[in-house]
């Protein structure tokens, strides 16, 4: 019985013991070059599923396909990290039944380690795969069709599904090592034509910012960052990816050149900007649940000190081990920041869906310093509000506000806000930023909410933590 | 002390967006335009969003300057009428080829000025922009008391002059030179022409070393990208602050003896030395070298 592991999609399917009502999961390392979601749940649809629940890390723009299955009753239930798109419009002005649960990846490594998100069945791309099942997100060999490094997020899945089958587009000859996925994880594997775009899978979250206000954010917030206490040599640090953050690694790295100071590790998504530093020598391991460009992705495959974590390690809540334990810093952007450092990345200030969590709560509580990056205003829309359209990461973990019109501290820090205002940096009240906003905006008419909740914020604990509600 | 005045940001007077935050990039002043950059369909719509961001936009300690159409156009007038009663520091005439122009201008301002009950309160600046002007340059910079300075416009000027730009720029020496020596000798300010590569900030650079050595206040520039460069340049270098500080505090310790006479290390110290340290230091703090606390 060698190779009885590799079947066909609808084979897997079969053996998989898949029933209407029940839980199939995704992971988002492919993002807009995705094309594992849409295949596999053309396919259910196709045998005849439906009521099933979908449990994916993230779903972007290219998911759009699904309102269609929503419609026809296969899909019925969906939970995420975040939304875009069409879909996303679609679910924020009543697509569903059922609220989609929006949870961070932290949350959802948890969620899925303690039996609060069961999965059924999950279905889990990798750009290589032996027979049986040993998976990775880097190529391993010649015919390698796609990239995407690290596997973190499909990781918990694997680990905790009560059946997986992993989709390749690349079949390689055992042993696929080193692996992301274990073999012995693993019921099913399915060749396919692509699991990814891999033009696409870097695209979108990431870019290369010459916005000058972008470049005046990331110069001030790396001015925070040098003067806040916690630059220090073997500090560790994570950043987002929004134009703002990246360019902020450029004005660290000048700074820890200057100075000699090294940072222990970089956490999180890792981009090639961080690997540029690693490679210099200014970081001295790179910690990757997720590699957000093709260098990134390279690096992993390639280098000891580029290492793979899981979702659950990267920033699981109740896991003491968690790495977001040891983490110093984090740049974070945000849609909204409110008068009481809330932060909204989920909802634009349209009242429709357009973001996703991300690690955002996961890394602003446990880090020793938040901040959070963003204009005061965004051509009309205030972003510096007195009350965020949706929770999504709590005030108490937000330490520093960043804004083209001053910087401010949340008042749980003033020993931080002292540091900086000595810098000569303009430390301003949050207050005064939204009333700054205001006077040259005025005040936006309320969005027109309905009644109906579209989406459900769980906190990193399993708590609710907010309601979306449909936007009319 | 005197107004620094090393950047000139040119912001389209069309485009609220970049008018609401140019400031935020720190530019020593704003030139808002409603010349140039504006098209004839737009230039009606212009002038009311230049007025009005001028009323409603806080721009902090900003020169703000308008570049207004030529009085020779349907809306030169208009646009003097509308930039004056909303407060503006300095109308920016362009092309400016005799110091006839500059007094027309001044009168129609007075004449706004008169009906808002605050004459004198408006400033000129003249973009020189041809052979003429040139040829004329210091009578431009004193046909008025309220004139504040002189800009090279090197595009026209180097068209009129039926000769390309190059990179090294000289074929603009002898304007840039006259300019220097037009505003020094009328006592005025002195800005130098755009550059318009922003994917080549090295040639800007030292586009912007050759017009500092020249004399020139500033440059002009049309994106906060180049404000840092300018501002790097022009930002005084270690030992001439630390002469600096010397010279005023010998001018302190002389006005506290109640003496007229300053020294440092037992030599008489000119008029020209106290202002050329006072710019010294009043560039250190505005590069964020001196902070002002330590000054008192």
């Amino acid at each position: 019985m060698r190779n009885s592991k590799v079947v066909t999609l609808e084979e897997a399917i079969r053996r998989s013991g898949l029933k209407d009502g029940m839980t199939i999961s995704f992971h988002h390392h492919f993002r807009g070059g995705d094309k594992v979601v849409n295949l596999v749940v053309d396919k259910l649809a196709e045998m005849g599923f439906r009521d099933l629940k979908l449990a994916a890390s993230s779903l972007s723009d290219v998911h759009s396909p699904l309102i269609g299955h929503i419609k026809n009753g296969v899909i019925t239930g969906i939970s995420t990290s975040g939304l875009r798109g069409e879909l996303a419009s679609e679910i924020s002005h009543g697509l569903m039944k059922e609220p989609v649960v929006f949870r961070s990846h932290g949350g959802r490594g948890s969620a899925i380690a303690n039996g609060d998100l069961h999965i059924d069945v999950a279905f889990l791309g990798a750009s290589s795969c032996d027979c049986l099942g040993n998976a990775s997100g880097c190529p391993r060999s010649e015919n390698a069709k796609s990239i995407c490094g690290s596997l973190g997020y499909a990781l918990p899945d694997a680990k905790h599904a009560d059946h997986v089958v992993v989709l390749t587009d690349d079949l390689v000859a055992y042993p696929n090592v080193p692996k992301s996925i274990s073999a012995c994880d693993v019921e099913s594997v399915v060749v396919v034509d692509s699991v990814g775009d891999s033009s696409k899978i870097s695209s979108g979250a990431i870019r290369d910012s010459k916005n000058p206000r972008d470049i005046l954010l990331a110069q001030q917030a790396a001015k925070v960052i040098i003067n806040s206490g916690y630059f220090v040599d073997g500090f560790s640090i994570q950043t987002g990816t929004g134009g703002a953050s990246l360019a902020a690694v450029k004005y660290i790295r000048e700074s820890m050149i200057e100075k000699g100071i090294k940072a222990s590790f970089a956490l999180g998504g890792i981009t090639a900007h961080m690997v540029k530093l690693h490679e210099e020598g200014l970081i001295g391991r790179l910690i990757d649940v997720q590699s957000f460009d093709k260098v990134a992705a390279e690096s992993i495959a390639s280098d000891q000190l580029h290492q793979e974590v899981s979702a659950v390690e990267y920033a699981s809540a109740d896991n003491p081990g968690s790495a977001v334990h040891a983490l110093d810093i984090v740049i974070l952007s945000a849609l909204e920041v409110d008068v009481d450092f809330n932060v909204n990345v989920l909802v634009g200030s349209d009242g429709v869906i357009r973001g996703a969590i991300g690690g955002h709560p996961d890394t602003a509580e446990d880090s020793a310093l938040s901040i959070i990056v963003c204009p005061l205003l965004r051509g009309r829309i205030p972003c510096v509000v007195p009350k965020v359209t949706t929770l999504i990461t709590p005030g108490a973990g937000v330490d520093v506000v960043v804004t083209e019109y001053g910087i401010a501290v949340n008042p749980r820090r003033p020993e931080i806000a002292g540091r900086l205002k000595e810098a000569g940096l303009n430390v301003v009240d949050i207050h005064d930023l939204a009333a700054k906003a205001t006077s040259v905006i005025g005040v936006p008419d309320p969005l027109p909410f309905g009644d109906k909740v579209v989406g459900i914020v769980m906190d990193r604990h399993g708590n609710v933590l907010d309601k979306i509600h449909n936007i009319q | 002390m005197e107004r620094l005045r090393r950047t000139m940001m040119f912001v389209p007077g069309n485009n609220p967006g970049m008018m609401a935050d140019a400031h935020i990039y720190g530019p020593d002043s704003i030139m808002l335009d409603l010349e140039d950059s504006v098209t004839m369909a737009e230039k009606d719509a212009a002038r009311l969003l230049v007025h009005n961001a001028l009323k409603s936009i806080d721009y902090g300690d900003t020169e703000m300057v308008v570049r207004i159409n030529p009085l020779n156009t349907p809306y030169g007038r208009k646009d003097v009428e509308a930039v004056v009663k909303a407060g503006v520091d300095v109308i920016r005439m362009p092309k400016t080829e005799t110091a006839d122009e500059v007094r027309e201008l001044e009168a129609e301002i007075i004449k706004v000025e008169e009906e808002l009950g605050c004459v004198g309160r408006t400033q000129i600046m003249a973009a020189i922009e041809s052979a003429l002007g040139i040829v004329n340059a210091y009578e431009i910079a004193t046909a008025s008391k309220r004139m504040m300075g002189i800009a090279l416009g090197a595009e026209d000027y180097t068209a009129n002059l039926k000769t390309p730009r190059t990179p090294e720029g000289s074929e603009l020496l002898l304007a840039r030179e006259t300019i220097v020596v037009a505003a020094r000798a009328a006592g005025i300010a002195c800005f130098d022409t755009v550059y318009s590569n922003l994917e080549d900030m090295d040639t800007f650079r030292k586009e912007v070393e050759l017009i500092k050595n020249l004399g020139f206040d500033g440059k002009s520039i049309i994106n906060p990208r180049q404000i840092q460069v300018v501002n790097e340049v022009f930002a005084p270098k270690q030992k001439d602050i630390d002469k600096a500080l010397k010279i005023i505090a010998a001018i302190k310790e002389a006005r506290a003896k109640g003496s007229g006479v300053i020294a440092v290390n037992g030599k008489m110290v000119d008029r020209p030395v106290v202002l050329r340290a006072e710019r010294v230091i009043a560039l250190a703090v505005a590069s964020g070298i001196l902070n002002e606390e330590e000054l008192s």
